[in-house]
């Protein structure tokens, strides 16, 4: 067992973990944070993504123990308070989701997107999103729901 | 009294979805986030071997580890879980949850173990070691029909697990009069032919499947949380298999993260998992990994085609001939054996072909069982017979629109009944095809692909029109009943509160099923709330699959919410001293027609309904409706698309440049709602002919086992799709509305194909394989050994 300490929406949480537990286990068995999801064993759905110190990062792909000291972003701690975020916004007005599986990691992979590049192309959100599947929408609600955040001008 | 604001009708409008809010915050309940005080994980080891009878299982290197509390073998499970039941009426193998003695397809599962937590399940999984004596895998299916190298079933002899079964002769094969088919092809001016393949797909839904089993030995009662679009049909299932009665077991489907056809199923899984829970008195969870998807969710499509097309050089069809053979795997699932006998059904498509004659034969291979996957037998149909219509354009040097058009069924027509026994119910082809060329500026296109070729590009022009079939009735089409269920509850502070059988998934039935009771009500959208997926809460259901939510399950609101509406203007018309067919009920009130003034809320009336004092002669007080819907006939939802495609002459690889589908599924409930499901499907149509395919080697192991393998679609994929819709709303049920679901699966791949095919035509090549692999044309053009051919088009 290894002792980790991560900041996870702004709260400290420590915990002893087994050595091998993934970050996204440790978040949805450990803390109970179950917005993060798991589709894949391989890295490639991006479900699983999470801001880590800042930037997105598929949660399968590390270990709890390599987050000791980082502070973590889930999904249910990117809107403030009531307020929905830029990107939950654009989701929600372009039908960017129908099952929802993979919306977390997308609107989290966006968040970073949309911070490296405020006013991206269609082309550049499409290559952007190449870490995330969704098997639901065929992607083009999607991109309009991030080209609906971007315009929004609130960035993220 | 205060006017009340007006309120927009809502039906047709492009209405946000209510289910949002919720998953894009990240709390929505998916059934790996179902937790249980107590609750053990399941982990199964399977086989990695194709074919092969079980020598031994030694378990106890998986009872040592540390945290297991429980592990079975096939053989021990045997001992209190039967075999697993199909719902089709054909002939079916001895199928089991977990293997005891053969193995049959690669991730067949041999034994299972309980334990603390699923990191210790999976340790001890793999620490159990199984002995085979390895018998000869066959892949191909037909090879496979020679009976060598292996014969998977004693009772199936040469592997044949269906037919040659001819179109229109129900489950057994009876003797047919092929006269007419036989004349179409004497009298014929030309004949096309092709055999095509339509390969095997992963439906690879981003959520895997999984289950929660809670069987609480103090209530004699099970309580199973599963990813499924039909909990009604999983407990039924689940309560035979169990030897509990329906009434004892509680269904739910939580949040569930995509199906396409894949979760009809009930697997092996579901039924260890509740066994288990029933014999140890423990809630049990098993999720399903991503290799284990690629490997023990059914697999869909893998046909075999044989098409010959006759027709006069006019370009009239005169007949259709279709020898079907489909790889079903090595088992029967649930609807397996009959899915492919709706390719047979649909192979007339949109067209009055006079005779056709289609047969089928279905396969036992060592590879993954097959199901329904989003089309299930429609797009396999609509690809081979598209395919051939484009031969025919080809052959006789027509414009493909041209050589359609000539033999539409035309609007007078319907009811359509066709040669293989559908009567389709309504339909105009020709106004689909018609805006599809318009949308896409047929002719302009030509032009461009026509100039891009002068340059030397590769660039062609693809075009598919498709009938499909959706909302199946009336229950003589499907085992489990071709109904669905709703009841209506106005609640005494006047809000509404409604069940639906129709289980979704993405479909949105919390929002298009709101927006139809507010308007029929009168009432804010706010004010209703659906309720689905548990069948504690939900009397009665079948299910979410084959594009029946609005068709069927939208249709059983709709009367039930015509009941509850009855009853609750008796009461009103009591209140208001009123006649109760002068009544209106809008912007939630409900008032005499022309009189305003006398207006009641709908809250004061449903107070009254719960508490009435005076109770109006013949009414019982409360408001509770429930409606059964059963439709006559199945609808028959329609369109067309174009795609424009380049091929990369020096690496073969194939860009999709513009996708144009105009859709028509009836009348539209919620536009917004039928986009998503437009794009969807065309994603994965899209998906089939460029970049996905299940691939084996010849011992029958599995060589696309991940993602890493598996290509589904990523965004970068796409160009924007160009939608648009015509309306020819169905009679067979009261809103008009045909069914969207899987209609962009079905029309854009045979377009994608033709327009590859389009692309290479200066290469003298008629056809080509799915999927398109940048090899594959890449050979093409550069001849197989890779010597230039020629092609300037
Ligand atoms: S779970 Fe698929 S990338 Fe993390
Ligand atoms: S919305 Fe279902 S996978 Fe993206």
């Amino acid at each position: 067992m290894a002792r980790v300490s991560i900041t996870v929406n702004g709260r400290k949480r420590a915990a002893d973990v087994e050595p091998r537990l993934l970050l996204v286990h440790f978040l949805r068995e450990h803390l109970n944070l179950t917005g993060a999801h798991v589709g894949c064993d391989t890295s490639q759905c991006g479900a699983c993504t999470v801001l880590v110190d800042g930037r997105s990062a598929k949660s399968c792909t590390i270990f709890a123990v390599q987050a000791d000291g980082a502070e973590v972003m889930t999904i249910e701690g990117l809107a403030d308070g009531d307020r929905l975020h830029p990107l939950q916004e654009g989701f929600w007005e372009e039908h960017g989701l129908q099952c929802g599986y993979c919306t977390p990691g997308m609107i989290m992979s966006a968040v970073t997107l949309l911070r490296d590049n405020p006013a991206p192309t269609e082309r550049q959100i499409r290559e952007g999103l190449d870490g995330n599947l969704c098997r639901c929408t065929g992607y083009q609600h999607i991109v309009n729901a991030i080209q609906h955040a971007a315009a929004s001008g609130e960035g993220s | 009294m205060a006017a009340s604001p007006v309120l927009p009708k809502l039906v047709g409008q492009r209405v946000k979805r209510r289910e949002d809010p919720r998953l894009i915050q990240g709390r929505g309940t998916y059934v790996d986030d179902v937790k249980i005080a107590g609750m053990q994980h399941l982990a199964f080891k399977r086989s990695d071997i194709a074919h092969g009878r079980i020598r031994s299982v030694d378990t106890s290197g998986a009872e040592a580890v540390d945290g297991v509390e429980a592990v079975f073998t096939g053989a021990q499970i045997a001992e209190f879980l039967g075999p697993m039941p199909i719902g089709t009426p054909f002939p079916s193998p001895d199928h089991r949850a977990v293997a005891s003695d053969v193995v049959r397809y690669v991730g067949e599962p041999v034994a299972v173990v309980v334990a603390r937590d699923r990191y210790a399940a999976r340790d001890a999984a793999d620490a159990i070691s199984v002995e085979y004596d390895p018998l000869p895998a066959v892949v191909d299916p037909e090879k496979a029909l020679t009976g060598e190298p292996a014969v998977l079933h004693a009772d199936f002899p040469n592997n044949a697990a269906v037919g040659p079964l001819p179109s229109g002769t129900g489950a057994s094969p009876k003797a047919v009069d092929d006269t007419a088919i036989d004349q179409a092809f004497a009298e014929a001016d030309v004949v096309v032919s092709q055999r095509m393949v339509n390969h095997r797909l992963a439906p690879t839904s981003i959520e895997p499947r999984g289950v929660v089993a809670h069987y609480e030995p103090g209530k004699d009662a099970m309580t199973i949380w599963s990813s499924t679009q039909n909990p009604h049909i999983l407990r039924t299932f689940i309560a035979s298999l169990t030897g509990l009665g329906q009434d004892q077991v509680r269904a739910i489907a939580p949040e569930v993260g995509g199906g396409f056809g894949s979760k009809i199923n009930i697997y092996g899984e579901e039924y260890v998992a509740a066994a288990l829970s029933r014999r140890l008195g423990l809630p049990l969870k098993w999720v399903e990994d991503r290799s284990e998807a690629f490997l023990c969710t059914i697999h869909g499509r893998d046909i075999v085609a044989y098409v010959d097309l006759a027709a006069r050089r006019d370009g009239t069809v005169l007949g259709l001939r279709m020898r079907l053979v489909a790889d079903i795997g090595a088992y029967n699932m649930l609807l397996t054996a009959a899915i492919p006998t709706l390719t047979m059904t649909m192979a007339s498509n949109v067209y009055a072909i006079p005779a056709i004659r289609a047969t089928l034969t279905e396969v036992f291979t060592n590879k993954t069982p097959t199901d329904a996957y989003r089309g299930a037998g429609r797009p396999e149909a609509i690809y081979f017979v598209e395919r051939a219509m484009d031969l025919l354009a080809r052959e006789l040097g027509m414009d493909p629109a041209e050589v359609r058009r000539r033999n539409f069924i035309r609007p007078d027509q319907f009811p359509f009944k066709t040669q293989t026994g559908a009567v389709y119910d309504s339909g105009d082809y020709a106004k689909a095809l018609d805006r599809a060329l318009e949308k896409a500026g047929w002719e302009q296109l030509k032009a461009e692909r026509d100039a891009a070729r002068a340059e030397g590009r590769l660039v062609g022009l693809g075009l598919s029109m498709y009938v499909e079939v959706c909302g199946v009735g009336p229950s003589s089409g499907l085992p489990t009943g071709g109904w669905e269920h709703s009841q209506v509850t106005v609640e005494r502070d006047g809000r509404v509160s409604a069940t639906t059988g129709a289980s979704p998934h993405g479909q949105g039935n919390e929002t298009t099923f709101a927006q139809m009771l507010a308007d029929q009500l009168g009432i804010p959208m706010e004010h209703v709330r659906i309720h689905h997926g548990d069948t504690g809460v939900v009397k009665q259901g079948i299910g979410t699959f084959g594009s029946r939510s609005q068709a069927v399950g939208g249709a059983a609101l709709h009367l039930a919410g015509g009941r509850v509406k009855a009853k609750m203007a008796k009461f009103a018309a009591a209140l208001l001293e009123a006649h109760e067919g002068d009544l209106v009920f809008e912007n939630g009130m409900i008032a005499v027609k022309g009189a305003p003034s006398s207006a009641k809320s709908f809250a004061e009336v449903a107070g009254y309904a719960y508490r009435p004092i005076k109770l109006p002669e013949g009414l019982e007080p409360g408001l509770s409706e429930e409606a059964f819907f059963e439709p006559s006939n199945n609808t028959y939802p329609f369109g067309c698309h174009i795609a424009m495609l380049e091929i990369d002459r020096d690496t073969g690889e194939p860009r999709l440049l513009r996708m144009v589908a105009v859709d028509d599924a009836g009348n539209l409930i919620n536009p917004l709602i039928v986009e998503g499901q437009i794009h969807g499907g065309l994603a994965q149509g899209i998906g089939q002919a460029l970049i996905e395919e299940v691939a084996y080697s010849d011992d029958g192991q599995p060589l696309t086992g991940s993602f890493m393998d598996y290509a589904i679609p990523r965004a970068s994929d796409f160009p924007r799709f160009e939608l648009e819709s015509t309306v020819t709303p169905t009679p067979v049920n009261p809103l008009g509305a045909k069914g969207v679901g899987e209609a962009g699966t079905i029309g854009s791949t045979p377009c994608i194909v033709s327009a590859a095919v389009d692309a290479l035509s200066g290469f003298g090549v008629r056809h080509v394989d799915m999927m398109l692999r940048p090899e594959r044309l890449w050979r093409v053009i550069h001849g197989a050994n890779g010597s230039p051919q020629g092609g300037q088009a």
